[in-house]
């Protein structure tokens, strides 16, 4: 259709059929949907998925796509169940294979990575803050890019972070992926720092020099995004290379 | 602080009901507040989304740049908050070209 290049293209709700599920932590869920129509996605980009009860009330929430572009039509979403989220416990515990959710999306055009890209990346999470940007690092694999990345992923403690086997494998085969880990309550004890959150030292040692201006991607519940991107900020880095996705202080967002 | 609690989102999550008006993704496109003259990307606002619309708010002076709400077919746009909103179909462009990760 003329002007569907301009513009773009219209985001419409769309039925997905659940394919697989797959526990990463005791509390986190990957749900592989088969989406026909998929029209493709950039990594950094959400769906908002609209429950419907029987009784008809719905719920949309938004969540970030955990897979590369792909041509499969395939969409992967990592959720993290709330003890009081109206939705998450639904999606994590009750979800079966078969079952179908309506989607909306793919949506963003600014938390985004394309594979076009060639300057430092540092990306920094917190929590199931991980999941757009495993989708970005997920894609930088997928066609062989050789982009410096760093990744500073702040999690709870250990049994908490999300693809840690897959992110170890990348970064082993890759030394242009580096990967650090923060952890705010329970370090491992041959750790090279006690527990804490993210800080001026840790920015200092674990992202990339301001000079080298790195885009930067930095997403997770809102508390830690603004602390996180102030940090970057004050460290030297324009605001403007700084790109942010808040989950909110319930985290229901993701 | 400006902001106590920390019970905002950004313009991302409200990409997706917003997408019901605009044919271009708002979340990298360009906004100044009306109130104190920031520029900045719509992504960057602060949004809540806990009452039956959206409102996003600018992230330097708080001031209300947009509230959307649906009641049933019908959608209410309040965009007096705002003195423009500027689109780069640059950043629109659609998917990237798939690559066989099969």
């Amino acid at each position: 259709m003329a002007g569907t290049a301009l513009f773009g293209r219209p985001v419409m709700w769309r039925i997905g059929t659940v394919v697989a599920l797959h526990d990463e932590t005791a509390t986190a869920r990957t749900i592989t949907l088969e989406v026909p129509d998929w029209p493709g996605h950039i990594a950094g980009q959400h769906v908002d998925v609209r429950v419907t009860a029987p009784d008809g009330y719905s719920a949309v929430r938004s969540y970030s796509i955990a897979s590369p572009p792909n041509s499969h039509g395939r969409v992967e979403i990592t959720v993290e169940r709330l003890p009081n989220g109206e939705v998450s416990p639904y999606l994590t515990q009750v979800v079966a294979a078969g079952d179908r959710l309506e989607l909306r999306g793919p949506i963003g055009s600014w938390f985004v990575w394309r594979t076009e890209q060639t300057e430092p990346i540092q990306l920094i999470a917190g929590g199931s803050g991980i999941v757009p940007l495993m989708a970005i690092i997920r894609s930088r694999a997928s066609v062989g890019s050789i982009a410096p990345f760093r990744l500073l992923y702040s999690v709870r403690e250990p049994r908490t972070s999300f693809y840690r086997e897959e992110l170890q494998a990348l970064s082993d085969k890759d030394h242009s992926l580096s990967i650090t880990y923060a952890y705010t309550r329970v370090a491992p004890s041959d750790g090279p720092r006690p527990p804490g959150r993210i800080d001026a030292s840790v920015i200092a040692s674990a992202t990339w020099p301001s000079n080298l201006a790195p885009t930067c991607y930095v997403c997770g519940p809102t508390s830690f995004v603004e602390s996180a991107s102030d940090l970057l900020s004050a460290s030297g880095n324009d605001r403007d290379k700084i790109r942010t996705e808040r989950f909110g202080s319930t985290g229901e967002r993701k | 602080m400006i902001s106590a609690t920390y019970d905002y989102l950004d313009g991302n999550a409200a990409a997706g009901e917003l997408s019901k008006v605009f044919a271009m993704d708002v979340t990298a496109a360009e906004g100044q507040c009306a109130h104190c003259g920031a520029i900045k990307r719509f992504a960057d606002t602060h949004v809540y989304m806990q009452s039956p619309g959206v409102v996003a708010r600018c992230a330097v002076c708080q001031h209300v740049l947009l509230r959307l709400v649906s009641i049933r077919q019908r959608v209410f746009l309040d965009l007096r908050g705002m003195t423009y909103l500027t689109f780069d179909s640059a950043h629109d462009r659609p998917s990237e070209p798939t690559h066989s990760a099969s």
